[in-house]
């Protein structure tokens, strides 16, 4: 088995760190990765913001990079969510419905493909769970608060194998963080304070460590946090798995 | 030209989506079939949403607990048993604003809904469609063989009679406009007493 | 108001600059979110009944005119006065001929979002025909001479001091006394003497039964049913697409639309109007205004499936923290902003912005409308359109050039980095709006790729 691995724009160039843990986890797993040295983007930016006709260049060069691989794996649920609903291609329409069906947001890999169940990883701290909304309400990694459906979590099913990590509580325990793509900006005011009211749940329950599964909603975080002069830091989910006693 | 009627309706026919069918309502199993399950649920919920209710054995039961509570005021009432403790002429009063100095009305419902404890009223129980709305408290008497689990058995049992007006009614008339505090007798009654007839 | 000229972010940072109000605004919907969230949870058969409702309005829209056809000739038989308005100006003139032909020039009227989409009350108030709004939210903001900024909450933004003010001014309660019992005692003694004088009622409509010609008004405070059985005529307004088919239906609405509005069990009244009191006379108006259209459009006609709960208001992360006015329309929150749209795209271009998209909305729908899908698909129509700033759109094709071509993408991640450039979290210029507020992501010694040249692609 082959995943090629697709790594966001924004993560390649910011967090590194989040990248290079999940092609460690992946490859500690067994996995063979490969790393197509052209992509980009997904093209969500454009497209939440109204310019999905001009996406096309983004989906031809995914198709063109990814297509060849037998998985896919991205750790962002958004835009894994973002690539599953849009991608379409009219030269290759059977390439495009490929990459649909196997690309999977890093956990839910985990969990479903490779269906790991344990891990030998140690990360003591105390760690709440943000829920992006993509991952969650789109990919369906944990059930939401407003389904009447049995509850389940696929990130804590990972993070429960952690070993002295101590989930946090929520008082809302899936919110949106108000990242939002372009609305962080289209939306400063609104944006900021929805980010504002999610770090202030983490930090009353104690939260050293705010993880979840999207890097987008973390960087908009932490971007907070630090104004702040908080403590609490943000750190991806594959970084807290990868994570072994030193 | 057309009128709006017909240009309303041919644009609905020009713009609908082909026809998609009618589902039927599932049959959601209620908890129980158990008569007093059922009358333990109507109890529970009328409480929760601020109605009183009393388990009686008969109307002089219902007389007494009255007559001890409304000690003045216009009590009116469209039950006959109740006759000598209340007004019984509603249906022969020709305006409704004269029911506004009202203290008290009771009547009958034909039957309550256990997951609401709402109470089903037909213009010919409540004799003036007013009556119920603009009195300062409102009693109803029901039997305890009348209660149906959900809204769908209600619905049932409505099937398709003919009234001229009819209302479910559940509690006081309330508010929470201000604030979300919840506010009991908002326009109508400020109290909803419930008489179950064992 | 003119809250016009300004969009939704413009409105939504004037509300966020008393930060301990967007707090306490937020909890209050918050709490009435977590009471549907109980009352949901307390019926285990809730996602069924969602998909049973959902497919009700389905079969709704898709067989709209024979629905309307059966009712007018159900309504007709049963005594009511059917009229059509095919847009706002002809609802309201439907409604002013109606008083002045009855020589009434003081009208009573329960809530009915859709005379606030039609503006009733100015264009009455323009003809010399005074209106009260009886259900106490909605009273409240007449008095403070605003609109509602929530379809179940009126007056959810307002604080009870300033209502208290307001009632001082208005109604001459004590200075200073804002105890909600009291007011609401207050509200209720100076309605109950507009209710016992006014000749003529305007009520909303919740649902409309095809096979009975029938209509539902559900209330609590039962200020419709006072209005509509003390008046000479009732007009109900509703639009056209509030027909359900049979009356065994309203178990499943009715069944959802409390639960998922405020968490009670059901209304307390749940009023069926079928025929005219006798000496009455009930006119219902049915009104288009571009409800058609918006059937007409494949990806937004399921929003007309809406019961009008505003459970994607108080679900909104977005809406909590903004405020209703900020939407700038009669509806507002999620629903109003794929509504709106379909009126006017011009003026109501920002709303499908006004969104991260979350999908909670989708969520918590009692009708499964796919709103935060719809939001995404308004963006595409708006842009498409032309509705969108051109040095937005500018930005977006650099953004496009360079993201789907790896070599420049490289080139300019060298230079400083191109999502340096063109990211908005990135952009280090004190006047970003990301900077604000937020920090930025402390640049890395290397990029992913630079790290992975290094240190796998060797081994390839």
């Amino acid at each position: 088995m082959t995943v090629g691995l697709f790594i966001p724009c924004y993560v390649n160039q910011f967090y590194p760190g989040a990248a290079i843990a999940t092609l460690q986890l992946l490859e500690k797993l067994g996995v063979n990765v490969a790393f197509p040295p052209n992509q980009t983007c997904c093209g969500q930016p454009m497209a939440n913001s109204g310019f999905e006709h001009l996406t096309q260049g983004c989906n031809d060069l995914i198709i063109k990079d990814f297509a060849k691989y037998d998985y896919i794996v991205c750790p962002s649920g958004s835009c894994v969510l973002h690539i599953k609903e849009h991608i379409h291609s009219e030269k290759e329409p059977v390439k495009a419905a490929s990459v649909s069906h196997k690309i999977y947001e890093l956990v839910e890999f985990l969990t479903d493909v490779l269906k790991v169940e344990n891990l030998n990883a140690h990360f003591p701290y105390k760690v709440g769970v943000h829920q992006s909304c993509h991952g969650q309400r789109g990919l369906k990694l944990s059930q939401m608060t407003e389904l009447v459906e049995p509850d389940f979590s696929k990130p804590l099913q990972l993070l429960n194998m952690v070993k002295e990590l101590e989930i946090i509580p929520l008082d809302r325990k899936d919110e949106c963080c108000g990242f939002g793509g372009t609305f962080c900006v289209a939306e400063e005011a609104v944006s900021v304070k929805m980010g504002k009211d999610r770090i202030a749940d983490h930090v009353s329950h104690g939260a050293e460590y705010i993880t979840g599964a999207d890097m987008s909603c973390l960087m908009h975080m932490e971007g907070i946090l630090r104004r702040q002069g908080s403590k609490t830091k943000v750190v991806h989910i594959a970084e807290i798995l990868n994570a072994e006693k030193v | 030209m057309q009128n709006s009627r017909d240009r309303i309706l041919a644009a609905v026919a020009a713009n609908k989506p082909d026809l998609l069918p009618l589902p039927e309502i599932p049959v959601f199993s209620p908890e129980t079939e158990d008569a007093s399950f059922i009358l333990q649920k109507f109890h529970a919920t009328a409480t929760t949403i601020g109605s009183k209710i009393f388990m009686v054995k008969d109307f002089e039961e219902i007389k007494a607990m009255v007559s001890e509570q409304f000690r003045e005021g216009r009590i009116v009432t469209t039950i006959p048993e109740l006759a000598d403790i209340a007004e019984t002429d509603l249906k022969t009063i020709p305006d409704p604003h004269t029911l506004e100095n009202i203290e008290l009305l009771i009547m009958r419902a034909l039957f309550g809904v256990a997951e609401n404890s709402a109470v089903w009223v037909t213009e010919d129980l409540m004799q003036q469609r007013a009556a119920p709305f603009i009195c300062q408290h409102l009693a109803v008497v029901l039997n305890a063989a009348d209660i149906v689990p959900t809204m769908h058995e209600a619905y049932e049992r409505i099937g398709s009679a003919d009234y001229g007006f009819a209302t479910f009614i559940a509690g006081p008339s309330k508010t929470a406009d201000i604030e979300q505090s919840l506010v009991l007798g908002a326009h109508g009654p400020r109290s909803m007493t419930l008489f179950v007839l064992e | 108001m003119s809250t016009q000229t300004k969009d939704h972010a413009e409105l939504a940072e004037i509300f966020n600059k008393d930060e301990a109000r967007v707090n306490w605004h937020d909890e209050t919907l918050w709490w009435v979110r977590q009471k549907r969230d109980k009352a949901a949870h307390q019926i285990p058969e809730w996602e069924l009944l969602r998909e049973t409702a959902s497919q009700i309005k389905n079969n709704v829209l898709s067989n709209l005119n024979n629905y309307l056809v059966q009712f007018e000739a159900q309504a007709k038989a049963n005594g009511v006065t059917v009229h059509w308005a095919a847009n706002a100006e002809e609802h309201n003139q439907i409604v002013h001929s109606l008083l002045t032909k009855h020589g009434i020039d003081r009208m009573v009227k329960s809530k009915s979002m859709l005379t606030e989409e039609c503006h009733l009350n100015e264009y009455l108030s323009q003809h010399g025909i005074e209106v009260i709004d009886s259900d106490l939210g909605e009273r409240i903001v007449q008095l403070a001479d605003e609109p509602p900024s929530h379809i179940v909450l009126p007056c959810i933004h307002k604080k009870k001091e300033e209502i208290g003010e307001l009632f001082h001014k208005h109604l001459g309660t004590p200075k200073g006394n804002a105890d909600p019992q009291f007011l609401t005692e207050t509200a209720r003694q100076h309605l109950r003497e507009t209710f016992l004088t006014r000749k003529a009622a305007l009520t909303g409509v919740n649902f409309a039964i095809a096979e009975t010609g029938e209509f539902v008004v559900c209330t609590n405070e039962g200020n419709a049913d006072m209005g509509a059985h003390l008046a000479d005529i009732h007009i109900a307004s509703m639009g056209i697409e509030k027909i359900i088919p049979q009356r065994k239906h309203l178990s499943v609405f009715l069944r959802l639309l409390t639960r998922s509005a405020t968490g009670q069990p059901i209304t307390t009244y749940s009023s069926h109007f079928k025929k005219p009191r006798s000496g009455q006379e009930m006119h219902l108006i049915l009104v288009d205004n571009q409800r058609t259209v918006q059937l007409g459009r494949k990806d937004f006609r399921n929003s007309l499936k809406c019961i009008r709960c505003a459970a994607c208001m108080n679900t909104c992360p977005v809406y909590r923290r903004s405020g209703g006015h900020s939407y700038h329309t009669a509806i507002a929150g999620p629903i109003g902003s794929i509504l709106a749209p379909n009126l006017d795209m011009r003026k109501f271009a920002d709303l499908p912005f006004a969104s991260t998209l979350c999908g909670s909305c989708s969520n918590v729908c009692p009708v499964k409308i796919n709103i935060h899908e719809q939001l995404y698909k308004w963006r595409q129509v708006l842009v498409k359109e032309g509705y969108v700033g051109t040095t937005k759109k500018l930005g977006m094709q650099a953004m496009t050039l360079t993201l789907s071509s790896p070599g420049f993408f490289k080139t300019a991640g060298k230079v400083g980095r191109f999502v340096m450039k063109y990211a908005p979290f990135a952009v280090s210029n004190p006047l970003n709006p990301w900077y604000k507020q937020r920090e930025m992501p402390a640049p890395p010694k290397e990029s992913f790729g630079e790290w992975y040249q290094k240190n796998r692609n060797h081994a390839k």
